[in-house]
């Protein structure tokens, strides 16, 4: 899941030269949404694009059933990648697929290229109220539109070593202030071992933290964006974890490395801050610690009022360059609110499903990794109903990326007062670069 | 990406080892007294063999790594070979049903097709840009010169989007049509033309009667042979490891090449571990094919690496 530095250079100058060929480009594609639904009797074919693995397995239920709506998958890189794809080809005017697999944090700016139909009219009010109204409001961006039907979701919380934390009799800590001072305590102990990293590379994951704390980096007002990523909630977060790596309880190193994987499993990071699908990571990383962890909800700001933030997640979307829309929203809609079909999402794919009336059927067992824990997903579910909404802008990919750069100086230096300049960094970044890109803007 | 160190590395270790012994070839064709008893100087075998590490090590890796189990792999020592290569292939060859071996064939074919191609677009141009004169000519050349400078990535997109006009994306001509013109082949061909393919030979051929076409193929072609393998390992070497334009190009899985199909197994999103013991042992099967090629067509790339020094 790591990209090589060649790589992302590549997809930046790829993204950049969209941008260039783009404003010359005719935009005949959102034509092709107004037509809707095949002839009767005519036998349509759909391709899907995702990164799930196993997705062919769930999709063949579907065709089983459905001889005159078949859908094809075509496995994806995934994340970033898949959008850069997706959008060469909405501007190409041909060669997107007709469902797409979209990371929440992503549909904005989906959407501001047109790319996204809207399939409001084919998803009834009795799917939405399925849905908790975070997750909800992701697909339609407050408006009367839906954008697809959300998938999944990634609620937070804190995984940790329940063998070290006994040794050590430490408790587990329930606000960051407890967080902090069991860092210490590990450390101080053996000075190998840390309770956790601050990743300069995943800005998803202190989106989340931000989003516990309160924050919500876009809004709109009127007309208008807006951008507080330097708000004081993502202030007061960047200021804690700055005072941790500056102390040096926590290590400064990004996750998702090689070094980071032999970390898990030799038991020299004995904590991870993550959601909901972190079993499944934690499986093929660390396959020698199973049955040592366990999960708590994350550690607050406020005992009185607990909250949590989302790390990861997606919906299915059905794109403007689809011929049949309306068979395309009937499957996406079956993919991720039958029960069979979660069933078979949750048992293949591995996924949190989003949809809460397919929750207790389709997460009844702990996962296999978690097998000590039998509450597992009932704590799941009540951590999940705490998370926050947050507002997605146009431009997350900028944010992303300026994030990259200056938390990944800041991480490097281990200095407090450059974390704060890391954020106020960011907020002029995405600022700036929203206002460059014609969107309205108001400061 | 992980395919393309082991070649590179073969090619400028290649180049290593033949530039001081041509100019060894020279010193000694100058100073005849010390010729034959020149001993080989230590320094420079020192840096030849920690150049030829620097190429190698990262192939050791990728060989033991991929007999390691994912287990294995983040907790054994780095270079402790283990016994789950055969494990490794045959879980790669059940993913997805065997998906890996059709990206194989299909890199064979992007490669192998392409590159043939490339050779045949390129020897006929290079041929008539060095022994044609016609109206143009140097602006013609001018613009490959152009061409050889500015990087295949940055033509990806434009390339998408001309192809998407006459609905080619997302076929097996997406990623063959783009790879025929190479200007750094056509470039190469018409030096190889001027400098092995002599003025009077043509003339000969002109006036025994033979059709220019005739020319071509049966004069000047095999003439160029040595300079035309070169062309074909090129171009071979660069769609084998082309990564963006066959990204960008193909969403069907199944007409993906190793390089896009294995990035696809790494890049599973954050909430997957990635496929780590999979790519490993993919990039390995990936670089056999490229190594035999090379190690078949390694008497033409000698004959031609060769070839400069009898000239001067």
């Amino acid at each position: 899941m790591r990209l090589t530095t060649g790589f992302k250079a590549a997809a930046a100058f790829a993204a950049a030269a969209l941008l260039v060929t783009g404003c010359s480009s005719t935009d005949s594609s959102s034509g092709s949404t107004g037509t809707s639904g095949a002839a009767a009797g005519e036998k349509v074919e759909l391709t899907f694009w995702t990164w799930a693995p196993n997705m062919e397995k769930v999709v063949s239920l579907w065709n089983a059933e459905n001889p005159d709506i078949q859908v094809t998958v075509n496995k994806q890189d995934g994340g970033d990648p898949a959008v850069t794809k997706l959008l060469t080809a909405i501007k190409g005017g041909s060669g997107a697929p007709d469902i797409m697999q979209a990371e929440y944090q992503k549909i904005p700016t989906l959407v501001s290229s047109d790319a996204l139909a809207d399939i409001s009219s084919e998803v009834g009010s009795d799917v939405a109220d399925g849905f908790p109204e975070g997750v909800w409001n992701a697909v339609t961006l407050g408006s009367e539109a839906v954008y697809g039907v959300p998938q999944d979701s990634g609620p937070m919380q804190f995984y940790y070593r329940a063998d070290v934390f006994e040794n050590l009799g430490i408790e587990v800590p329930t606000t960051w202030e407890e967080y902090a001072a069991a860092a210490a305590t590990i450390h101080a102990a053996d000075p190998n071992v840390y309770l956790g990293t601050f990743s300069a590379t995943d800005a998803g994951w202190f989106t989340g933290l931000a989003q516990q704390a309160g924050a919500s980096w876009w809004g709109i007002d009127g007309d208008a964006w807006t951008v507080s990523v330097d708000d004081e909630a993502t202030t007061k977060v960047a200021d804690y974890w700055g005072g941790l790596v500056e102390s040096g309880v926590i290590n400064n190193k990004p996750m998702y490395t090689p070094e980071w994987n032999a970390a898990l499993n030799n038991g020299t990071e004995v904590g991870w801050l993550s959601a909901v699908w972190a079993p499944g990571v934690l499986e093929g990383n660390a396959p020698d610690t199973q049955g040592l962890w366990e999960m708590a909800p994350m550690p607050q700001w406020d005992s009185a009022e607990p909250a949590t933030g989302n790390w990861g997640g997606s919906a299915t979307a059905v794109t403007s360059q689809s011929k049949y829309p309306v068979e395309a929203a009937k499957f996406v809609t079956w993919l991720n609110t039958d029960q069979d079909a979660v069933n078979a999402l949750v048992a293949e794919a591995g996924i949190y499903p989003a949809y809460s009336p397919a929750q207790a059927g389709a997460l009844a067992e702990p996962p296999a990794f978690f097998a000590n824990q039998p509450d597992f997903f009932t704590i799941a579910g009540e951590t999940a109903s705490t998370a926050g909404s947050f507002t997605y802008g146009p431009n997350v990919n900028v944010a992303y990326s300026a994030y990259n750069d200056e938390f990944g100086k800041a991480a490097e230096s281990k200095s407090k007062s450059q974390f704060l300049d890391a954020v106020a960094s960011m907020q002029k970044v995405t600022l700036e670069d929203l206002k460059n890109s014609g969107f309205n803007v108001k400061e | 990406m992980s395919t393309q160190t082991p070649t590179r590395d073969a090619r400028s270790a290649d180049a290593a080892v033949t530039a001081p012994a041509r100019r060894r070839a020279a010193r000694a064709n100058r100073t005849t007294v010390r010729g034959a008893g020149e001993r080989p100087s230590g320094t420079a075998t020192a840096i030849l063999l920690v150049g030829a590490a620097y190429c190698l090590l990262p192939v050791a890796w990728v060989l033991v790594a991929a007999t390691k189990s994912g287990r294995e792999l983040f907790s054994s020592f780095t270079f402790a070979p283990s016994t789950h290569l055969l494990t490794n292939i045959s879980d790669l060859a059940a993913y997805r049903d065997g998906l890996f071996w059709r990206w194989m064939l299909n890199t064979a074919l992007y490669a192998g097709v392409g590159a043939i191609l490339s050779v045949v677009v390129s020897a006929m141009a290079g041929y008539a840009l060095a022994k044609y004169r016609f109206r143009g000519k140097s602006a013609v050349f001018n613009v490959l010169l152009a061409g050889v400078l500015v990087p295949g990535v940055v033509l990806a997109i434009p390339q998408y989007l001309l192809l998407a006009q006459i609905g080619l994306t997302n076929t097996y001509w997406a990623v063959l049509l783009p790879s025929i013109i190479s200007p750094y082949g056509i470039y190469l061909a018409r030096i190889y033309s001027a400098a092995s393919v002599p003025d009077e030979i043509v003339e000969a051929a002109r006036t025994d009667g033979a059709s220019e076409t005739r020319t071509f193929f049966q004069v000047a072609v095999p003439m160029m042979m040595p300079g035309l393998v070169t062309v074909f390992l090129f171009q071979f070497v660069a769609i084998w490891n082309n990564f963006m334009l066959p990204y960008i190009m193909l969403g069907n899985d199944k007409l993906f090449p190793l390089t896009v199909g294995l990035s696809g197994l790494l890049n599973q999103g954050a909430s997957q571990p990635a496929l780590y013991t999979l790519v490993i042992t993919g990039a390995l099967l990936s670089i056999i094919p490229l190594i035999a090629l090379f190690l078949v067509l390694q008497r033409y790339w000698q004959v031609d690496l060769a070839a400069g020094g009898v000239k001067a």
